[in-house]
């Protein structure tokens, strides 16, 4: 075990050097002196050679990469040119709206697709599992902001129960904080719903027609256990495999649902960095999601461990 | 062509002989699901080729006298000589006096133009990268470690970064909507690869003395095109969607090109008076993309029934 978690932790180093490299090239590939936007308009020539110099932008594009690699270890991701302050500042910032958003959609997403996967495995090719198939496909179809601006129309507009927009701090009350967070976290975890209950009804239908789940119905089994502790325990892995695959999905809702409910997170600012052209900025929130994305990852292969006790690394 | 249907004593040669498949093509056009899709996207093809002779102006036109116009409302437009004319707006107006039915008629082209160029930019290079990298393996593991690195970025971001970095025309979207496609591409050409290249005719081929390059084309391409077109129609549904979220949120195309995503993204502070300005484009949006991807469905299960049996 533990010299698969070694393995496999090393695995990962390759993949977030090349991102690493990705992201990098993105900047330079900028059209634009970045000293001279970082100095801004009023900057003299010797200013702004010094931030060149500064930056190591008069070296080679290898060293370049190794100089910003180092910045990047010691959690350096550069100055933004819109902001005026740290990447890291900024980031850490915005973290807690994007953080609360994502966790409660993924909250919502897996505690209601899970069921309905299993339940429409169990009545497979009944209205359930027809509605949920439909369902699906419809989920992968509608814009998260078509659905974002339906739901505000219908809940907020209509019936008054939701807010429009906004956020409000944990700090501020819990309470009011799911309040503010209802309606995107619905939205959001729409296609997400969609995906996860997919996979959950094809894992679940194929370990149905296996030969236990047989034995356990003979046996006299309930079939609330032979459903929960045979078939779903049985289909856990492809599940949580998909609920890690997803999270890219779910990045790319979080930056479109947060500027429709118009939530101050990583997503926003990912928006106002590229309509401000800030590319440290645009680099940072690149990496940052990344590495939370190769994370999530690592972490669904270590759960295989604990779902499918037959693997042992 | 022998009916399907199974007579009695199947077991006899005589009577196995007359059962005749349906064939590839035959399948995929009784198929429900290709058949709803097509014919829908079918329609959206028409009204997209047909939009200036559809009751349509042309969507750059405004009249600042016809501002929010609810749908159905007839107001005067002015053409580009100076001319006012009366038009009815059935979708309403936004708020330059523009006529958001023939925005959204002409963005139709838009839409369909992108979803089509993403998939046949992303299929191409994904089947160069994929046939080299299943076949040269010297080149194999630096070429797959790199879309490793590309599919760990979500690919929204890639997207919103390059059109940052690019400016929004409609090459430099299609493109920054292809890039993040490719390693999926090149991922199922590479694994398509690596099974065919053990067949036998292969190894035939290899022992007569043929090019790389002409089994590449003769033997290997041939046998990865049905799981490509599902995968083709998938990417067109993702790169319709992407392009009007991209629209949307004012990285995109540039504003006076009437896309879906840029009517929504300028109907969106005045969504409260006129949610019309977000209904229009995003039923149309919507209906497209279902359409797209209930084909692919439909084209998943008729040609590559073992992907369909994986998911």
């Amino acid at each position: 075990m533990l010299s698969f978690l070694a393995r496999r932790l090393l695995s990962t180093i390759p993949v977030l050097l090349i991102v690493s490299v990705l992201v990098f090239l993105l900047l330079r590939l900028t059209p634009g002196d970045p000293a001279q936007l970082l100095a801004g308009d009023q900057a003299t020539a010797e200013q702004v050679a010094q931030i060149r110099s500064n930056l190591g932008l008069d070296r080679s594009i290898p060293e370049q990469y190794l100089l910003w690699l180092g910045h990047l270890f010691q959690g350096d991701l550069g100055q933004s040119f819109y902001y005026k302050t740290d990447v890291v500042t900024l980031i850490g910032q915005r973290l807690e709206p994007t953080m609360s958003l994502a966790l409660i959609t993924i909250l919502v997403a897996v505690s209601v697709s899970v069921p309905l996967g299993v339940l429409a495995a169990w009545r497979h090719g009944g209205w359930l599992d027809r509605g949920l198939m439909g369902f699906s496909v419809l989920g992968f179809s509608i814009p998260v902001f078509v659905l974002a601006y339906l739901l505000i129309w219908l809940l907020s507009m209509r019936l008054g129960v939701l807010p429009v927009q906004g956020y409000k701090r944990l700090g501020d009350g819990a309470g009011l904080w799911l309040y503010h967070l209802i309606l995107p976290s619905i939205t959001l975890s729409v296609i997400y719903i969609a995906l996860i209950a997919r996979v959950t009804r094809a894992a679940v239908l194929e370990t149905l027609g296996e030969d236990y789940i047989r034995t356990a119905r003979a046996k006299g089994l309930a079939e609330t256990k032979v459903l929960l502790n045979h078939a779903l325990s049985n289909a856990a892995v492809p599940i949580v495999t998909v609920i890690g695959i997803g999270i890219a999905l779910l990045i790319g809702g979080v930056v479109v649902t947060e500027s429709v409910y118009a939530i101050p997170g990583l997503g926003r600012l990912t928006v106002d960095a590229v309509l401000a052209r800030d590319f440290p900025t645009i680099q940072g929130v690149i990496l940052f999601f990344s590495f939370i994305y190769v994370l999530v990852n690592l972490l669904v292969d270590l759960s295989y461990v604990f779902f499918d006790p037959r693997i042992r690394y | 062509m022998a009916t399907p249907i199974l007579p009695d004593d199947t077991l006899s040669v005589e009577a196995a002989t007359i059962v005749e498949r349906p064939s590839t093509w035959q399948r995929v056009r009784r198929n429900g699901s290709v058949r709803l899709g097509g014919i829908v996207l079918g329609v959206l093809v028409a009204l997209a080729l047909a939009a200036p002779w559809l009751g349509t102006v042309d969507p750059s036109l405004f009249d600042p006298v016809s501002r929010d116009l609810l749908p159905g409302k007839t107001g005067e437009i002015t053409d580009l000589d100076g001319n006012t004319f009366v038009h009815t707006f059935v979708f309403g107006s936004d708020s330059f006096g523009r006529d958001i039915y023939s925005r959204v008629m002409y963005g139709t082209r838009v839409s369909l133009i992108v979803g089509l160029a993403t998939a046949v930019v992303s299929v191409t290079f994904g089947v160069l990268l994929g046939l080299c990298a299943g076949y040269l393996r010297w080149l194999d593991g630096p070429l797959m470690r790199v879309m490793d690195g590309i599919m760990s970025i979500p690919s929204i971001l890639i997207a919103i970064a390059l059109v940052a970095l690019w400016r929004g025309s409609l090459l430099t979207v299609v493109i920054a909507i292809a890039i993040p496609e490719i390693p999926r591409v090149t991922r199922l050409v590479r694994s398509l690869v690596l099974t065919v290249r053990e067949e036998p005719y292969v190894e035939a081929a290899v022992s007569l003395g043929t090019p790389t390059w002409k089994i590449m084309l003769r033997h290997i391409l041939p046998n990865t095109t049905a799981p490509l077109i599902v995968q083709g129609t998938f990417i067109a549904a993702s790169g319709i969607l992407v392009e009007a979220i991209l629209s949307f949120l004012g990285v995109g195309l540039p504003p006076d090109i009437p896309t879906w995503g840029n009517v929504m993204a300028e109907g969106r502070s005045q969504f409260s008076e006129f949610p019309h300005n977000i209904l229009f484009p995003g039923i149309f949006l919507a209906v497209t993309v279902l359409a797209v991807n209930i084909l692919g469905d439909g084209l998943r299960d008729t040609l590559d029934p073992k992907m369909a049996r994986r998911t």
